[in-house]
């Protein structure tokens, strides 16, 4: 055997579910990271596991990706620190109330159980939360995961299916199903899939993706001080669509009791340095919805960039003019959740099966000129 | 006589002296354990200076204080052992929005950072001060109130007195968030410094490498016991080994000599080291020669041997300590030992701050300067060379960032003599190989998150063990298991962002 029938670029925790995939189902696949497994923008996340409704294509895949996530639970290692903890949307007011009963419809007439909470129901689901909330919305089984050890154990299940790893592996250019690497070494392959988050771009300068930049802090451990991940039901007007630089209140619990904090967006920008009025914003932000937190001790900061597309969907399937090169990428601040539904994606594009969820609203190409959406 | 001041530890009232610190009350109420760590097991302090994060406990309601850096107050309620109550959990915003302003900021009230402070002040310009500890000092010159300064410490602590320098105490700088400012959580509040000059003064702490049984409560710094006992830990008739390398070894033991401890055995693990050190200190630096001398007197008797510690022995505080001399081992019993290999500068504010830095030490020009224009480095955050080099350093740096080079200029070739003691210190305690190989499989490295050797050593970078196990990701961000990772395998520490230490949310915070 000389090559391989797929590389995957990006060992984060796209990149790690399409070799799990690509390898169960029987592909000889290698993976080629310049750097650690999960050292970029897995790392960086919060590993919330959320299905999120912006659009109707975002739904879809994002559902599938968690019914996909709740499947595997009982399989991931405990170092994934996996919990069904579903999540709290929190409306402060009636017009975010109104906003609530209809994400409430939605999610039911599609299969998603979700349960409306006035007032007194959040307050009792999160007393720490500011009294006073006009209520919220749970959506029983999103979940949460430490991202870069379920993008190692995915890894380690494709190496179990005869996956090669190849970290230090410095991509320089492609040529005829040829990669070239900084080394002087060539892989050879059939197909290349590109995981690589926002560094796609080196290799395609055309793609319509941009860096948006996010701050997060994580705390010591308080154990018990909330129970659900829990998002500002502004999240998506204020977060989420704007090209201003942004915050939304974001908290979600991990195992340790530790607690992250987010979020923050920002494009044109792309100093990895925290800044401190966007933290300092992001904070006071988090202050408004919950006081008691002012006193919890802050032990570390970070930033990560998300690769954004302009219509908020990610770009999963074949690169246009580059044939045998597919996409798995532009994921935005979706990548841990929809990670697995991509994978599947991914197999299906290269095994010829019919995708469980269509493909269009994905494909590369809806950004192409004269492509499937302009 | 010392005032009393009551307390209540863990629900039970207790009596204590002013200036004890907290860590000290818990030690004495609590058989020497501060807390449990994230897999169970009990604590105690280990640095004894804000480092190490395992004195945390409550204090009034608010989980994760440091208990060492914290003083004993009437009324105080201190939990070492709490379930965390959210409830409990105080509401205050904690920012006060006061601000100084400053000609010359100068962070680390040691011997170097006193000097700077004296030099500027006298060259007139406005000087803040800023220490996280309640007294100036630092770790050698440390506060004792059961006894008075030494002269050479009394004679700048009276020189400080005479300037109008503002001396902020027990106060953190946790961040800088542009250039001329930085945030500084103090107990007032949080404090904005706005400066033209800064000397950065902030020290060393001591390396502490691991061996198995090395988490028990017991094990300290050696600095680590000295400073516990100087905040009112007793070590009255105990037995004490002292053990790790350098030349704090001697100086520990004859304190906790003089404080009644038993010292059973001096163990040092560079071979023949204090007759070469002696020999060379002959040449390079008299006066520590006498220091030498002086200190052998205080030690007579007790004995001193190469050896090293392979096994702290004990079921849930430390019992004995089994040693090796290299072709034989023995087991010592003892009720503390106290252990440090050599120092480390805390390179986290320069290193943030974006200073040039090579080979553990800041770079400097011949004023003291950093990379970065207007910013000074001094002490042993220049290289680990102690007092000397220290207080000659601040002079420069004092009268330089004061802008009075012919001043500074007067102690340039003194402070080139005293650099030299750096690589003297270097040599004659480089850590010998066999150290490497004492942690087994089952040997904590990182103590804050308990990630054990045997999980790290598969790794090839820091970078890539704290992304998988969380080494170095706890309270102290790496501070203790840092420099035993760099000695293990090798690696180094990646960047640092703020807060440099753990402060509340409310600190960060836009108002």
């Amino acid at each position: 055997m000389n090559g391989y029938d797929v590389a995957i670029l990006g060992a984060g925790i796209v990149g790690a579910a399409c070799a799990r995939a690509l390898a169960t189902a029987g592909m000889r696949v290698i993976i080629l990271d310049r750097a650690p497994i999960g050292s970029g923008a897995t790392a960086a996340g919060m590993g919330h596991l959320v299905v999120l409704d912006d659009s109707d294509a975002q739904f879809a895949l994002t559902r599938f990706s968690c019914q996909l996530w709740n499947e595997l639970a009982p399989l991931l290692p405990t170092d994934c620190e996996h919990m069904h903890s579903g999540t709290l949307w929190v409306a402060s007011d009636d017009e975010e109330m109104a906003a609530v009963r209809s994400k409430h419809t939605y999610y039911q007439e599609r299969g998603v159980a979700t349960e409306i909470l006035d007032g007194k129901a959040i307050a009792d689901a999160e007393p720490n939360l500011r009294p006073g909330m006009a209520g919220g919305l749970r959506v029983r089984d999103d979940g949460l995961v430490y991202p870069p050890c379920a993008a190692r154990w995915f890894i380690e299940k494709a190496q179990e299916f005869g996956a090669t790893l190849r970290l230090n592996a410095d991509v320089v250019g492609i040529d005829n199903n040829a990669i070239q690497l900084a080394d002087g070494s060539r892989v050879v392959c059939d197909k290349i899939v590109h995981a690589t988050g926002t560094w796609t771009r080196h290799l395609f300068p055309q793609l319509p993706m941009r860096p948006k930049k996010g701050h997060l802090v994580i705390t010591d451990r308080y154990p018990g001080f909330i129970t659900h991940p829990i998002v500002e039901l502004g999240y998506l007007k204020s977060a989420h669509g704007g090209q201003r630089a942004s915050v939304a209140f974001n908290l979600q619990p991990r195992k340790t009791g530790q607690m992250l904090l987010g979020s923050s967006r920002q494009i044109d920008t792309e100093t990895r340095a925290i800044e401190p009025h966007m933290l300092g914003r992001m904070i006071a932000r988090a202050l408004e919805f919950m006081p008691t937190l002012s006193r919890l001790s802050a032990i570390r900061t970070w930033t990560g960039f998300r690769a954004a597309t302009p219509d908020s969907l990610p770009l999963i399937g074949p690169a246009t003019d580059r044939p045998g090169q597919v996409l798995a990428t532009g994921h935005e601040g979706l990548g841990i959740t929809t990670s697995l539904a991509t994978a599947e994606l991914i197999v299906a594009h290269l095994t010829g099966r019919t995708p469980p969820i269509p493909l269009a609203p994905y494909l590369p190409s809806r950004f192409a000129e004269g492509g499937a959406h302009g | 006589m010392a005032d009393r001041i009551a307390l209540t530890i863990n629900g039970h009232p207790m009596e204590t002296t002013a200036e004890t610190s907290v860590a000290s009350a818990v030690m004495q109420a609590s058989g020497g354990v501060t807390r449990r760590s994230v897999t169970g097991e009990p604590r105690g302090p280990l640095c004894g200076m804000g480092v190490c994060f395992e004195c945390r406990v409550t204090i009034d309601g608010v989980p994760h204080q440091r208990s060492c850096q914290t003083s004993c107050q009437p009324g105080m309620r201190v939990d070492s052992n709490p379930n965390f109550n959210a409830s409990e959990a105080s509401v205050t915003t904690l920012r006060s929005g006061s601000e100084m302003n400053a000609d010359v900021l100068v962070v680390g009230a040691g011997p170097a950072g006193m000097a700077a402070a004296c030099c500027a002040a006298e060259a007139g310009k406005r000087v803040v001060l800023i220490d996280d500890n309640p007294h100036a000092g630092g770790q050698i010159w440390r506060h004792d109130p059961a006894k008075a300064p030494s002269k050479h410490a009394a004679t700048w602590i009276e020189r400080m007195r005479r300037h109008p320098i503002e001396f902020m105490t027990t106060a953190q700088i946790i961040a800088a968030p542009a250039e001329g400012k930085m945030l500084a959580e103090t107990a007032g509040g949080l404090v904005t410094l706005r400066f033209a000059r800064m000397i950065l003064a902030c020290g060393a702490r001591e390396r502490f490498l691991p061996f198995p049984g090395w988490t028990l409560p017991g094990i300290f710094g050696a600095g680590g016991l000295q400073a516990l006992v100087k905040s009112g830990f007793s070590v009255n008739e105990r037995k004490v080994v002292v053990a790790g390398s350098g030349p704090l070894l001697l100086a520990v033991a004859a304190y906790l000599r003089k404080r009644g401890a038993d010292v059973r055995l001096i163990a040092e693990q560079t071979r023949a080291s204090l007759l070469r050190f002696g020999a060379s200190l002959v040449w390079n630096q008299p006066s520590k020669l006498t220091e030498a001398i002086s200190l052998r007197w205080q030690l007579r008797g007790i004995s001193y041997r190469t050896a090293w510690p392979i096994r702290a022995n004990g079921a849930n505080c430390l019992e004995s300590v089994t040693l090796t001399d290299g072709s034989r081992s023995w087991t010592e019993p003892c009720d503390a030992l106290a252990c440090g290999f050599g120092l480390v500068a805390n390179l986290e504010l320069p290193t943030l701050l974006g200073c040039a830095i090579s080979n553990g030490a800041v770079q400097v020009d011949r004023w003291q300067q950093t990379s970065k224009p207007g910013i000074y480095a001094i002490g042993e955050l220049t290289g680990v060379g102690g007092i000397d080099k220290a207080l000659v350093e601040g002079q420069i740096a004092g009268w330089a960032a004061a802008d009075q080079p012919n001043q500074a200029a007067a102690f340039l070739s003194e402070r080139d003599q005293a650099a030299r003691f750096v690589h003297l210190l270097d040599d004659t305690f480089a850590l010998r190989q066999e150290l490497r190989s004492l942690p087994d499989a089952e040997t904590i490295v990182c103590r804050c998150e308990d990630v054990r050797f045997g999980r790290l050593s598969h790794f090839t970078s820091f970078r890539d063990a704290k992304l998988q196990t969380r080494c170095g990701m706890g309270s102290c961000q790496g501070r203790i298991c840092g420099p035993a990772v760099q000695f293990l395998f090798g690696w180094s520490s990646d960047t640092i962002r703020p807060p440099i230490l753990p402060t509340a949310l409310a600190n960060l915070a836009d108002s």
